[in-house]
């Protein structure tokens, strides 16, 4: 149980015994591996399959041993736009996460190097962008550009939240006008795009890194599938929409494996630092 | 004013889809003098669902990029049915440089029901070149104007759509999703387009209450002629407002205005 300790699970006695025996199953091979297991090989199969990893344990997995601390935790959001049945789903997606929102903001080191850190949680509605999550990426985008830090952010979302209507629309502005002015000030963003990243994420933020780095086999794209084969009536290629697609076709720099990713991080923040 | 609150949200969407409605064409060949279309992106190709060029607007020289759906069947399919695909966002941005070096504001019409769902254009970028466009659009130097004439469809509609001032004609309709799309996630049956249009929230009057949009264009007993020569109107007055800003304080405004939304 230390490990899981060390990676954010288990901050208590309650917690800890809550998260016994809880066992992962791959989507691929339908194994199934404690999740202390699980979290040990960076939701990693023992098949080789990566598995979408909740934020907490990424942040684990990428920055030094207690340099993260979080910020603007304390935003959460509300019903907007009186959407239907809002309140309920978020209050499952806080549950289902143990999150505030659907994403993780920051400071932290990686190999010595200090920097700002996003990292998105699939788990939490598709990891979709809201008001808050929109207003969590501009602070942390206009904290790092204050403090003429680098930004890594990890990206996984299904797109704009469709509960909070053209409000979530627009934070796709929004949060490009914080990318813009931390650009403009000189400063470093390596976009990191994880399984799955579409819609208005991939339209705004993803692609605007400096260096964007994908994990092997995410699903990127703007359009869904299902869309794009109701339109067209097309059959998709086999590999459509993956990153090894995206890096043919020039939208992505490299594909780098879970387990060396913050050891490539560490190198691209200090050649930039 | 009664009679127009009784239309629903659906009929405006429907209103704004409409094949007889206006689309970016009509207010260039109405509104611009002297226009010269510029094509191409000068990386791929050339997206017939946008078009762009330079003339004059109340004598006053303006880049205009205009999404666009095509009259007859041929030509809606040349120009997609005004999705825009990568080529077409790449030649408004490619446009809007050329109108910055030139210190020419730059005023877009959008009506879209979205940028293309195409294999080709995933394979060149769709999200990408909107995420460019976003990102560079903060950092113009001149004033932008976006108008939404017809449907505002998501991403794709935004992609012209960062300007200092945004302007919506009373049944045009901006959303994050289609009222279709909206109803089969949420109710499992796109047959509920109609219920899921109203809890969008996205007419012309909700997005002006949130702060979305700038101002509203009444559409009401007026002809089409009337409501274009009212927009050029308004657009003059806003272009000579933006205009006499400081570079700074022209950039610093549009980065709030999106900067307070949700905030």
């Amino acid at each position: 149980m230390d490990l899981l300790k060390h990676l954010g699970f288990g901050k208590d006695k309650e917690k800890e015994q809550a998260h016994d025996g809880i066992k992962i199953v791959c989507k691929k091979c339908g194994a199934e591996t404690e999740l202390s297991v699980m979290t040990a090989q960076s939701y990693v199969c023992s098949c080789g399959e990566y598995q979408r990893m909740p934020a907490r344990a990424r942040i684990n997995s990428v920055v030094d041993k207690d340099s993260f601390s979080e910020m603007y935790g304390e935003l959460t959001s509300e019903n907007v736009i009186e959407f239907p049945d809002y309140e309920e789903k978020l209050e499952k997606a806080k549950k289902a996460s143990g999150l505030s929102e659907a994403v993780v903001c920051g400071k932290c080191t990686i190999g010595g190097n200090e920097c700002a850190i996003f990292v998105m949680d699939s788990s939490f509605m598709m990891g979709s962008m809201g008001t808050v999550v929109g207003e969590k990426l501009t602070r942390i985008f206009e904290y790092a550009t204050k403090n003429n830090l680098p930004v890594v952010g990890f990206c996984t979302s299904g797109g704009a939240r469709m509960q909070e209507g053209i409000l979530s629309l627009m934070q796709m502005a929004k949060v490009s006008g914080a990318v813009k002015r931390h650009s403009e000030g000189g400063n470093l963003y390596i976009a990191v795009l994880t399984d799955p990243t579409t819609g208005g994420v991939t339209a705004s933020f993803a692609m605007q890194g400096d260096i964007i780095i994908a994990e092997p086999r995410a699903l990127i794209g703007f359009a869904g599938q299902r869309v794009i084969e109701q339109t067209t009536g097309e059959k998709l290629p086999e590999g459509f929409q993956r990153a090894e697609f995206m890096l043919q076709h020039g939208f992505i720099d490299l594909i780098e494996e879970r387990g060396r990713m913050q050891y490539t991080l560490s190198k691209l923040l200090s050649i930039h630092s | 004013m009664e009679n127009n609150k009784n239309i629903t949200a659906y009929e405006r969407v429907q209103a704004a889809r409409s094949g007889k409605r206006p689309m970016g064409g009509y207010y260039i060949d109405r509104m611009v003098d002297d226009f010269v279309e510029l094509h191409g992106d000068r990386r791929y190709g050339d997206d017939g669902a946008i078009v762009g060029g330079v003339g004059f607007i109340g004598g006053k020289p303006v880049t205009v990029i205009a999404m666009e759906r095509g009259d007859e069947i041929t030509d809606r399919m040349r120009r997609h049915f005004g999705c825009p695909s990568p080529e077409g966002y790449r030649k408004a941005l490619r446009l809007m440089k050329e109108a910055e070096k030139f210190n020419r504001p730059i005023v877009c019409f959008i009506g879209s029901s979205g940028a293309y769902p195409g294999i080709e254009a995933e394979e060149r970028g769709q999200g990408e070149a909107i995420a460019e466009n976003l990102f560079e659009m903060m950092g113009i130097k001149v004033p932008i104007i976006s108008v939404v004439v017809g449907e505002g469809g998501s991403g794709g509609a935004l992609a012209l759509g960062v300007g200092d001032t945004v302007i919506m004609l009373e049944n045009a309709v901006y959303s994050v999703i289609s009222p279709e799309g909206c109803a089969s996630i949420l109710w499992k049956d796109s047959a509920k387009a109609a219920d899921a249009a109203e809890v969008l929230k996205l007419t012309s009057r909700d997005l002006l209450g949130f702060g979305v949009i700038e101002k509203i264009i009444e559409e009401e007993n007026r002809s089409a002629a009337e409501i274009c020569s009212e927009l050029k109107k308004t657009i003059l007055a806003e272009l000579s407002e933006k205009c006499a800003m400081s570079e700074k304080e022209l950039l610093d405004k549009r980065y709030h205005k999106f900067r307070k939304i949700g905030a």
